[in-house]
């Protein structure tokens, strides 16, 4: 999956997630960017990269996820 | 692993456009989301729905003719172990998927003994009407250990639980759902774990298996994750990361469908669950199209694989409508060219008498649909219609809103029954009806004998039966019962005529005729149809008793006299001024030849065919005291 697409179906999800369409996606993005993003809205996320991207996450592969850069990055990594 | 899939649900490409246009109204309606309720959404496109369903109906919207709101809102309480936050909109968009507005409240974590007891906490201010424990498996197995005793421990859980149970009932009068233990914990000893003494894997799995009895025994109702996760792999319900992070026993990705599971029990319980299953013919319960194959064309039963993928459709139909499920047929064919398949066909293994109503024209299938929510009278939402042509579903979809169509692949019978079972349609808490239930009637019988030898005089016995005859003119939904008791009562049988399905039809229009059906109900449960009587007028207004039979179960109870009043107020309703019995011997009906003299009737003249004739005058006839039997006019079912 390319970079763009990975945004792409990030976004996507960030949309559903904060039902919110107005929301841009941009590597350097954290928690303390987005009303609501709390730790149960990042197992939400977490959950639905897995479900929707077919990406596999390992609980210590979880821990270092803090910005929308680092999911796609680990979605890079996992997909290829 | 895959996560669980509502699959039974359509899926349309423009879904989240559709939501987008309704977060951007002003209005959107209840039916509106009603609809969008009613796809195959994930986890967070529920969670999105839900956000809309929150800001446009925080109360119960007015019952008025556009918001089809149904039944009363319910306030939902989850006493729940583990989190359970992120299954309060999965439940919401369930209910409103069946259109029913629901309200969720959770109690804090951990708290839920507490918060039962005390009367100051926000679960008593919310005041549910139903409460759901959500106990995950580590919270039910604490203390478990190989010095305490196993099936102590397990009765002693169980016990914990029937106490609150208890607690939420006297505080509210509520419903209560039990959900059965995610079994997530691993095995020590393996596949014979049951011998491991302090195993927590094992000791799930027993409490899963007193859970059944004892939700039984106290009328609270099982949430049976256990079995749905059985099915779809516990790891595709549970995921170890997440409960490691987020203490969350069930997995997002499983939320939709647990959320359905819970509904499903709350909607059955409030009567919503669907009554009838409609069934298209051609595809559906045969390969082929019966109007271009012919009889022999058709592919059904044991000669193929997909042969055999059909017969197992109509098999599972069978078993529903053994327990209750109406059937119905609504199939485009010649009628002649349908019906022959089911009085010809040797691999039908569905009859005509099975189907309550058969609705086989060219008229599109909404039409036809609404005429056989009309013909049985019940709702057009307590249809569920199987049609194998998705040209066919979408119509009645969009026409009809309110039918429950379920989506199944179009080249493969053999998923029918499971898609149909997963989706709980029929999902029901008690057993009720009537051929249904024949195992509860015996049941029944065995206390009602049970009580007859304590009793000690018959009228005080026949009394405490609190019996209630209920009796109508025949109708679609009783019609496979009737034409049933007439054509295999051999022994309470006054004239041992048969009629087919068309010779009861035929009765049924006819206007100097009519035939009376009737259901005896008592404190142990429903009998059935125990009764038929049909009756015509003839010159001289006579009416003469074609046909009395009754099941021979209810002997010895009044029963006949009370049927007598019936049948009385009817010919005298239609003109009549004398009842004329009949009683023709064959080598069976021995039991019932005094049967009208002992009703007060006088011997007559021999009937034209050679029957014994009785004969009773109408004009000063006076109810037959039945002081043990309420008599209840309506239509038996």
């Amino acid at each position: 999956m390319t970079e763009p697409e990975i945004y792409r179906r990030l976004t996507e999800i960030f949309h559903d997630v904060f039902g919110d369409d107005t929301l841009v996606l941009t590597p350097g993005l954290t928690a303390d960017d987005v009303p609501g993003w709390d730790s149960m809205r990042m197992i939400t996320i977490l959950v639905a990269m897995e479900e929707r991207l077919g990406v596999k996450l390992r609980s210590r592969e979880v821990n270092g996820l803090a910005c929308v850069g680092d999911l796609a990055a680990i979605v890079a990594l996992k997909l290829g | 692993m895959s996560s669980p899939v509502l699959r039974w649900l359509p899926e349309t490409p423009d879904w989240l456009a559709r939501l987008k246009a309704a977060e951007q109204a002003s209005g959107v309606s209840w039916a509106g989301l009603v609809a969008l309720a009613g796809e195959r959404i994930d986890f967070l496109r529920a969670e999105r729905l839900d956000r809309l369903l929150q800001a446009r109906f925080p109360v119960p919207p007015d019952r008025n003719q556009q918001d089809r709101v149904q039944g009363e809102p319910i306030r939902l309480a989850i006493l729940g172990s583990s989190t359970v936050a992120h299954l309060h909109a999965p439940i919401r968009v369930a209910a409103l998927r069946r259109g029913l507005w629901l309200t969720t409240y959770e109690t804090d974590y951990g708290q839920y003994r507490q918060e039962l007891l005390d009367p100051s906490c926000g679960l008593h201010r919310f005041r549910p009407t139903a409460v759901l424990l959500a106990l995950d498996a580590r919270h039910m197995t604490q203390g478990v250990s190989a010095e305490a005793d196993d099936a102590g421990h397990c009765e002693q859980a169980i016990t914990q639980l029937r106490q609150c149970w208890r607690l939420a009932r006297e505080a509210w009068q509520c419903t209560v759902l039990q959900q059965t233990v995610l079994p997530v914990l691993p095995a020590m000893l393996g596949q014979n774990e049951q011998r491991l003494p302090g195993s927590a894997a094992g000791m799930v799995a027993r409490l899963n298996a007193r859970l059944r009895a004892a939700t039984d025994e106290d009328g609270v109702h099982l949430v049976a994750i256990d079995a749905t996760a059985a099915q779809d792999g516990v790891r595709s319900w549970h995921n170890p990361v997440l409960w490691l992070r987020a203490k969350q026993d069930i997995s997002p990705a499983a939320a939709p469908m647990y959320g359905d599971l819970v509904v499903r029990v709350l909607a059955a319980q409030a009567g919503r669950s669907a009554k009838c299953l409609v069934l298209d013919l051609d595809n559906t319960l045969w390969g082929g199209v019966i109007g271009d194959d012919g009889l022999d064309g058709i592919v059904l039963g044991q000669n193929s694989p997909l042969g055999e993928a059909f017969a197992a459709v109509q098999d599972y139909a069978l078993q529903l409508a053994r327990r209750g499920v109406i059937l119905a047929v609504c199939s485009k064919n010649n009628e002649a060219d349908a019906a022959a398949v089911f009085d010809h066909h040797p691999e039908m293994t569905l009859r005509r008498s099975d189907i309550a109503s058969f609705v086989v024209n060219w008229d599109d299938k909404a039409t036809n649909l609404r005429r056989i929510a009309q013909e049985l009278n019940i709702g057009l939402d307590a249809l569920v219609f199987l049609d194998d042509n998705p040209f066919e579903r979408n119509l009645v979809r969009q026409e009809l809103p309110e039918v429950m169509v379920p989506e199944v692949p179009d080249d493969d019978p053999a998923s029918v029954p499971e898609i149909l079972a997963d989706a709980g349609y029929f999902e029901s808490v008690a057993l009720t009806g009537d051929d249904l239930a024949r195992t509860a009637q015996y049941q029944a019988g065995v206390s009602r004998r049970a009580q007859e030898a304590q009793a000690t005089d018959l009228p005080g016995y026949l009394r405490s039966l609190q019996m209630r005859l209920v009796s109508g003119r025949f109708d679609r939904i009783g019609f496979s019962r009737i034409v049933q008791l007439i054509n295999k009562t051999n022994q309470f049988n006054l004239t041992t005529r048969r009629y087919s399905d068309g010779g009861v039809l035929a009765l049924m229009a006819d206007p100097a005729a009519f035939g009376l059906q009737f259901r005896l109900l008592d404190r142990f449960g429903d009998n059935g149809i125990i009764g038929i009587v049909i009756g015509r007028l003839e010159p001289g207004r006579r009416c003469v008793l074609d046909t009395w039979l009754m099941s021979c179960r209810v002997l010895g109870r009044q029963v006949e006299e009370a049927t007598l009043n019936v049948v009385a107020g009817e010919a005298r309703a239609m003109g009549a001024m004398e009842l004329i019995g009949e009683y023709r011997a064959t080598p069976r009906n021995g039991m019932v030849a005094g049967h009208y003299e002992r009703l007060g009737f006088s011997r007559s003249t021999p009937g034209p065919d050679g029957a014994v004739r009785f004969s009773l005058a109408l004009d000063g006839f006076a109810m037959r005291p039945v002081a043990a039997i309420e008599l209840v006019d309506g239509v038996a079912a």
